[in-house]
């Protein structure tokens, strides 16, 4: 076999980065590139542009430095004694493939992370050599997402954040447990020592940047993670308190959630079944009502069922209402904006717009609908003028009633 | 609202043609006089460029001055800003929505923010629509590059866009700032732009034909999209719904979509084939366990001429041995350790006061690899990956028996129980707590005492006692 050409070697270490859930693109200072050399913006919201049939969006080229890699965690498919083809990309050719990637608008930037070849500390040399030749060498003020590895040295996890907009190390799993089993080569504390720094570094450089204008930016995104869902037996309501305990020690702007998949080549140690999608998705939901609805962790884990996770045919703030039905139904003319970010079918918006609404009218159920995706769900929890549901919230089949009917969507129907 | 100019409302409709189809000022400029003469909206036919216009000529009447105390007209900052957007929009009752909201706006002043009224609803859709369609440009324009290098002094780039709404014009600042040193233009049906790295320049409406037809770079992006994509998670209604069909055309990529979406089963069965190993549920007795690895054929070894050969002892033992594999000689008596390996550690066991009978005995891997030489069979040790594979089964005797000791014997095992390589001379000589609350032991395998000679031997031999004396004394303390 030859030496793989650029198209082999893109093909192998995109494939071998489609299990990173992130791409998000967002978060970071306004720049674009007028006075400058080089290409490349970003306006505070990020681009997707494209979609794969997985239902993701395509915001960055994501790619693997490399998937050689000395390590032998057993749900990676570029782990030591798995039997993918390898291949490893020279900081300059990931450099040309972001450029000219993004000077045809197909990216808003580069996610790269890489498998560990020889050490460490030579493969977050490698990786910070990609940012600064993107950086110093062409001006390049797009967007750069640098996945570090917790086990180099702490500067050059510094210099990473330098160059990039956000940093990520990923926790991997839920608990130390699964991790002492899955991830052999890892170590828990120090996963936890380097999110610990980059948080120190984050809250420094904005400090310094009060002080003097020119201080260095450092990771202005922020820093994320990433864990695995359903390779071990850590259940949803584990998980949830693991990341608000992230959330809070580490102050992260996001937490990944990846359901695990089945890999080609995976190791035995695995659980056969993957989990359901939807149990990621239901993880993200209830991420979603912890940072923008107002809900605590411990009342996430109320919405867990015995078994300790989260139902999959509703969404955990359903699940919360049809648990507390004495809190509704919630007068839209009267509650307060928490009470009603609890209704299940409101969304933020639209309780927003609710609120400034009622200063002008007293809402009837035909204006709430006019507010909301779908009145239907939402009608069992709410008082309006011209709507009280009596019986509604006391009735058993609510849930039946409310859980949304398979959907079949067709790609190619007319 | 002043009563004298209601005396003075003018019979017959107001035409009012707008110069671009996008052109807020102007909008503006002719909304306020209108209100400023208490126009109603019903008198008003708003008429965009190269529109119906004809309908409405025998109405179309000079605005009269206001006059010196025409009242101001009162617009919220909020207003204006969604006004801006959504006339955008390519709906051409725009115009008149903008205008209905403009009157009633004089008499309620926040109107706006009464998101329940159907027309502040409709207002608040059509920028919405418009903010989309700007967000859906800025993310799936592709330039192709036309003349010059990549990122060179020469370079060209072309994109052909095809927007819902007039947003041409309200996007171009941003392609400015994102490529200020790239030259670039984009044709759409409803304009175009062109910056030469200093100057922007708006352009006539363009065809699909005078866009180029690809780029070399998109193989590159095409192979990029396909290996980027999941097949186990196929989600195509959360594709469409945000890269709906209608963009699909102008997309290199998005030409491989159903070939992508026909094969992710197959690619998926075959993931999971080559992968995730169908063993389907791990039996939950012994005798069930030693069927099954009769039936095992998840790596090579299995497909070797062999049989299979499943630990034995007591059921509730408190000690577990581990051995590599099976040899020749356990291959054919169907046992574990009745070879030389076995019978050597049968005298150190006895020399450590250690009942092998009590113990439960079996090997990480439980087929014999090896390698046919003429009538012998040679020992082969197993890969990492065969030892991680065989792990499944080793896990399931090992949960059946609970033991509250397990010691390893050489490498295969300790990867067996541990999932990773160590060196023997790292971790012998102490206990490594598993998750169960129960110990492992690491020492060296037999067969590597019967390799050696002399001093080295005797060296080992002592090392492998002292192994098993302080298991002996551990497993004491434990029961």
């Amino acid at each position: 076999m030859g030496p793989l050409s650029t198209i082999e070697k893109l093909a192998i270490l995109a494939d071998a980065a489609k299990y990173d859930a992130s791409c998000a693109s967002s978060g970071t200072t306004r720049r674009n590139s007028t006075g400058g050399k080089g290409i490349g913006s970003t306006e505070g919201m990020g681009i997707c542009h494209a979609y794969a049939p997985d239902g993701r969006c395509i915001s960055l080229l994501k790619i693997l430095l490399t998937n050689h890699c000395i390590f032998d965690c057993h749900y990676c498919i570029n782990r030591k004694s798995s039997n993918v083809r390898r291949a490893r990309f020279s900081p300059q050719e990931v450099v040309d493939l972001t450029l000219s990637f993004y000077r045809r608008n197909y990216i808003e930037g580069l996610f790269l992370s890489s498998g560990i070849v020889k050490s460490s500390n030579h493969t977050m040399e490698q990786m910070v050599e990609v940012a600064r030749i993107l950086r110093e060498e062409h001006d390049f003020r797009g967007y750069i997402h640098l996945k570090t590895i917790p086990e180099a040295d702490p500067e050059l996890v510094h210099q990473a954040g330098l160059y990039a907009d956000r940093v990520s190390i990923n926790v991997e799993l839920p608990t130390d447990a699964g991790l002492v089993r899955l991830a052999p080569d890892k170590d828990a504390r120090q996963i936890a020592g380097a999110m610990g720094k980059v948080k120190s570094d984050i809250v420094e450089t904005r400090d310094a940047r009060k002080r003097f204008r020119h201080a260095p930016r450092f990771a202005p995104a922020g820093q994320s993670t990433q864990m695995i869902v359903g390779a071990d037996a850590a259940t949803d309501a584990d998980i949830v308190s693991k990341a608000s305990r992230l959330y809070d020690s580490f102050r992260l702007r996001r937490v990944y959630y990846s359901a695990f998949s089945p890999i080609p080549d995976a190791s035995a140690v695995l659980p056969l079944k993957r989990p359901p999608l939807v149990r990621e998705h239901r993880l993200y939901q209830s991420d979603w009502l912890m940072r923008f609805y107002g809900y605590q962790p411990a009342e996430v884990m109320q919405a867990t069922e015995a078994d300790g996770n989260l139902p999959l045919d509703i969404d955990p703030k359903l699940a919360w209402a049809l648990k507390f039905r004495e809190r509704f139904p919630v007068d839209v003319n009267r509650a307060g904006k928490e009470a009603l970010l609890r209704v299940p079918g409101l969304g933020v918006r639209a309780v927003e717009r609710i609120l400034a609404s009622r200063r002008h009218r007293t809402m009837r159920l035909d204006d709430v609908a006019r507010l909301t995706v779908s009145i239907a769900k939402v009608r069992p929890f709410i008082v309006t003028a011209d709507w009280r549901p009596v019986m509604l919230t006391d009735r058993a089949d609510l849930r039946a009633l409310l859980a949304p009917k398979t959907e079949q969507l067709e790609l190619f129907a007319a | 609202m002043s009563a004298p100019f209601r005396d003075m409302r003018l019979p017959g409709a107001f035409g009012v043609t707008l110069p671009e189809p996008d052109d807020f000022e102007f909008w503006r400029d002719q909304a306020r006089a209108l209100v400023q003469r208490d126009v109603p909206p019903d008198r008003v036919a708003w008429i965009e460029p190269g529109g119906a216009g004809d309908l409405f000529a025998g109405g179309r009447r000079r605005l009269p001055s206001p006059g010196a105390d025409a009242p101001p007209v009162r617009a919220s900052r909020a207003f204006v800003q969604l006004a801006k957007t959504a006339i955008c929009h390519s709906d051409p009752e725009r115009f008149a929505l903008l205008y209905r909201l403009l009157w009633r706006m004089q008499g309620s002043p926040r109107l706006l923010e009464d998101g329940a009224d159907p027309e502040v609803r409709r207002l608040d859709e059509m920028a919405r629509a418009v903010r989309r369609d700007i967000h859906k440009m800025r993310a799936f324009v592709r330039f192709r590059l036309v003349e010059g290098g990549d990122g060179g002094a020469g370079e060209h780039y072309v994109a052909w866009f095809e927007p819902e709404h007039h947003i041409l014009r309200a996007n171009a600042g941003f392609f400015v700032r994102r490529f200020a040193n790239m030259t670039w233009s984009i044709l759409t049906p409803r304009g175009s732009l062109h910056w030469d790295r200093a100057v922007l320049e708006e352009g006539p409406p363009a065809q699909r034909s005078d866009a180029p037809a690809g780029d070399p770079t998109e193989e590159l992006w095409r192979r990029y999209y396909a290996s980027i994509f999941n097949p186990a998670r196929l989600k195509v209604g959360a594709m469409l719904k945000e890269m709906p069909r209608k963009y699909w055309k102008n997309m290199p990529e998005a030409a491989l979509i159903p070939e992508l979406v026909a094969g992710a089963q197959s690619r998926e069965s075959q993931m999971v084939a080559a992968g995730t190993l169908e063993m389907g549920e791990r039996p939950t007795s012994l005798s069930a366990i030693d069927k099954a690895i009769h039936a095992c054929r998840m790596c090579p070894i299995g497909l070797l001429d062999n049989r299979a050969v499943m630990g034995e002892g007591p059921r509730d033992a408190a000690l577990m041995i581990v051995g590599e594999q099976p040899g020749d000689q356990e291959d054919l008596a169907g046992r574990p350790f009745v070879g030389p390996a076995g019978q050597l550690l049968d005298r150190h066991l006895e020399r450590a006061g250690i009942d092998r009978r009590s113990a439960y005995v079996t090997n990480a891997v439980k087929h014999f690899k090896f390698v046919q030489r003429g009538k012998r069979r040679l020992h082969q040790t197993p890969t990492a990956k065969e030892v991680d594979i065989c792990r499944w089964w080793l896990e399931g005797e090992r949960e059946l028996v609970q033991p509250r000791l397990v010691l390893a014997m050489g490498a295969s095992a300790a990867r067996g129980m541990l999932g990773k390589t160590v060196s023997i001379s790292k971790v012998r000589g102490a206990p490594h707590p598993l998750e169960d609350g129960s110990e492992l032991w690491v020492t060296a395998h037999p067969s590597y005492l019967l390799r050696l000679d002399g001093p080295a031997r005797e060296e080992q031999s002592r090392l492998f006692d002292a192994d098993l004396a302080a298991v002996k004394e551990r497993l004491e303390e434990l029961t």
